[in-house]
């Protein structure tokens, strides 16, 4: 076990900048992900860590040793790539021997680890077979079981679950996160999922353009984004974005949003006073609005009336494509709500949850 | 479907002709070397009266046969070594390392491609008594190793460059060296290109009359080609114990083209379908 640390690390390849002045350090024991969309260095970032890219600037440390001239096999750290990488002429078991073969374990300590890995994945059955002849699943399954025989400081895993059919992924996520709590290994997992980074997480670490964006748990990730990029990144349906301007009424503060103004409870008002006059996005999550026939005591002040656009039942509830003016926006509101398309609704927004962003910068208010 | 089976009759008559086309002086060899060579004038096409392995014994013993096929075995054996060492480590190191030159070098290799070989022979002739190595095993062995690896390089390349780039960083991890990652990991996954090599050399090689008629003089070194030559006289010529030694000649030939083909055909469909 140990924490990695990353120190003010940048990667060039030629002119582009894959990652950029980046400090991060991920705990020990934690399961630590990396999200953000393609192309937003996260997986170099990992590689670096492995030391299959050599960073341009910067140092990385795995527990307290710097690693920047490590060759990856003595960092102590096992991958799991995207495409599994399995040797395709190897067994299941030379696949995970492999490893422990090159590093002269003892012959009887290698048959323990990989049987008891095999166990915990339960693939003991397949130990002989190719890793052609296994399904997508199994594959992965192997692939982990090629990381855990080593019993690593680290995991580093590269969006193992995207190439999994919707049910599969949703299955062996939990697993996945199940096995870490269990070996308790330094966790460091990169993808572009956002409900994965979500439901697996510890600590999510949010990047674009090569740099950090965020770095924190899932539920302060979600519920104070420090700015737009992700406030837009997390949750989904998107949360929505709509110009605004702060402007005093009745010694309260209202979000002014062209075709419609919201008064904003007085707490968050207190906070946001200075940008009184100034143009801002104001940012509220679909889940927030909610049916007026469906919220708990809604607040008069916060009712807005709509035109229902699109009506998209879940089951479990509805997504509603809300028009006012000129602004969309989407509501998630109860399966029962009796909006229908082309029809006018009211809705209610749950403004103690608003969020508030910077024109310029991007940067949260609140 | 059927349009494909209405030429199917078609298609398969002109296979079975091909098939009997190429058979038929093979056969023909074989049921000669059992024949007097009166008999191979008098009935050319039918069975031999009596099935006499008295060529075969006199091919043997007059011929110094044994010897012949020891150097052809020797030469072929040796050639093919050289050429799928350095045509796997050339290839691999074309085909997954960038490096500057990294074009240039292919491209250079390619270029053996283009010339033949057989022009060379009075300057090869030159080299090879320069370097003292006339009526020497190793003037053919080398020629045929270099006049091999273009090819070699060419379609081991192409194979390394399919393998995936994350092998090469998985067992990296792992804790492979340079080494262990080509002999271990990338060399086994191009077997099917190593087959072919193998095959598309072999055959020219054991085959080869004119590389041995220049460089080789002293009988005890001649390969098959050359060997079976004693047998052509100015006033006379011995078909029977010809055709004995031409059929002895071909089987280890048939006989390795018969193992491999399975692989041979896995090996030439391997890149077109990605597996």
């Amino acid at each position: 076990m140990a924490r990695v640390y990353l120190e003010q690390v940048s990667k060039k390849f030629g002119v582009v900048t894959a990652v950029n002045d980046v400090t991060l350090e991920i705990p020990d024991r934690q399961f630590t992900v990396l999200v953000g969309p393609s192309g937003c260095g996260k997986t170099t970032a990992l590689r670096l860590i492995a030391g299959l890219e050599e960073a341009t600037a910067g140092n990385i440390f795995i527990g307290d040793r710097l690693v920047n001239d490590v060759a990856p096999k003595d960092r102590d750290i096992a991958m799991v790539f995207q495409n599994y990488a399995l040797y395709p002429h190897m067994s299941v078991y030379d696949n995970m021997a492999f490893g422990l073969r090159l590093r002269r374990y003892p012959r009887t300590e290698i048959d323990r680890r990989v049987k008891e890995a095999a166990g915990m994945l339960g693939i003991e059955m397949l130990l002989d077979r190719k890793p052609k002849q296994l399904s997508g699943g199994q594959r992965q399954r192997v692939a982990l079981g090629r990381a855990i025989v080593r019993e690593p400081q680290v995991f580093l895993m590269d969006e193992p679950l995207s190439n999994l059919d919707a049910k599969l992924r949703v299955q062996t996520r939990a697993e996945i996160k199940k096995l870490q709590a269990r070996l308790q290994t330094t966790t460091i997992y990169v993808t572009h999922d956002q409900v994965e980074a979500m439901t697996m997480g510890d600590r999510i670490v949010v990047m674009r353009d090569g740099l950090v964006q965020q770095v924190d748990s899932p539920l302060n990730l979600y519920e104070k984004p420090s700015n737009l990029f992700v406030a837009g990144f997390i949750g989904s349906p998107a949360m929505n974005f709509v110009e605004a301007t702060l402007a005093p009424r009745n010694g309260a503060l209202v979000v002014d949003c062209g075709s419609f103004a919201i008064e904003m409870p007085p707490d968050l008002a207190a906070i946001a006073k200075d940008w009184t006059g100034k143009p801002v996005v104001f940012g509220i999550r679909p889940e927030d609005i909610q049916d007026v026939a469906f919220a708990r005591d809604p607040n008069p002040a916060w009712v807005l009336p709509a035109m229902v656009e699109v009506h998209e039942p879940l089951g479990s509830d509805v997504i509603l494509y809300l028009s006012t003016g000129p602004t969309t926006i989407v509501a998630r509101v109860d399966a029962h709500s009796s909006a229908r398309m082309g029809q006018p609704a009211e809705v209610v927004l749950d403004m103690r949850k608003m969020h508030l962003f910077e024109t310029e910068t991007h940067k949260a208010i609140i | 479907m059927r349009g494909r089976s209405r030429w199917m009759p078609l298609i398969q008559a002109i296979l079975i002709a091909n098939a009997v086309l190429v058979l038929a002086p093979m056969v023909f060899m074989g049921l000669s070397a059992f024949k007097t060579t009166r008999e191979i004038f008098q009935h050319p096409l039918g069975l031999p009266a009596v099935w006499s392995l008295d060529n075969f014994s006199r091919v043997w013993v007059e011929a110094r046969f044994a010897r012949y096929i020891q150097n052809s075995v020797l030469v072929t054996g040796a050639s093919l070594a050289l050429i799928l060492t350095f045509g796997a480590m050339a290839g691999y190191a074309l085909g997954r390392f960038r490096f500057r030159g990294n074009d240039f070098l292919y491209l250079y290799f390619l270029s053996g491609l283009m010339l033949p070989i057989r022009l060379a022979i009075i300057p090869l002739f030159i080299q090879m008594r320069n370097l003292n190595l006339l009526d020497t095993l190793w003037s053919l062995i080398l020629i045929y190793a270099a006049s091999g690896l273009p090819s070699a390089i060419f379609i081991l390349t192409g194979f390394f460059r399919t393998l995936p780039a994350d092998l090469d960083s998985a067992a990296r991890i792992d804790g492979a060296g340079e080494w262990t990652i080509f002999a271990r990991v990338m060399l086994p996954l191009v077997r099917p290109a190593l087959v072919i090599v193998t095959v598309y050399n072999l055959i020219p090689i054991w085959n080869d009359f004119f590389f041995p008629l220049v460089f080789i003089q002293s009988d005890h070194l001649k390969t098959l080609p050359l060997g079976m030559t004693a047998f052509f006289g100015q006033y006379y010529t011995d078909w029977a114990t010809l055709f004995a030694g031409l059929t002895l000649a071909a089987i280890p030939v048939v006989a390795l083209y018969v193992v491999l083909s399975q692989h041979f055909i896995r090996g030439l469909t391997a890149g077109a379908v990605k597996g």
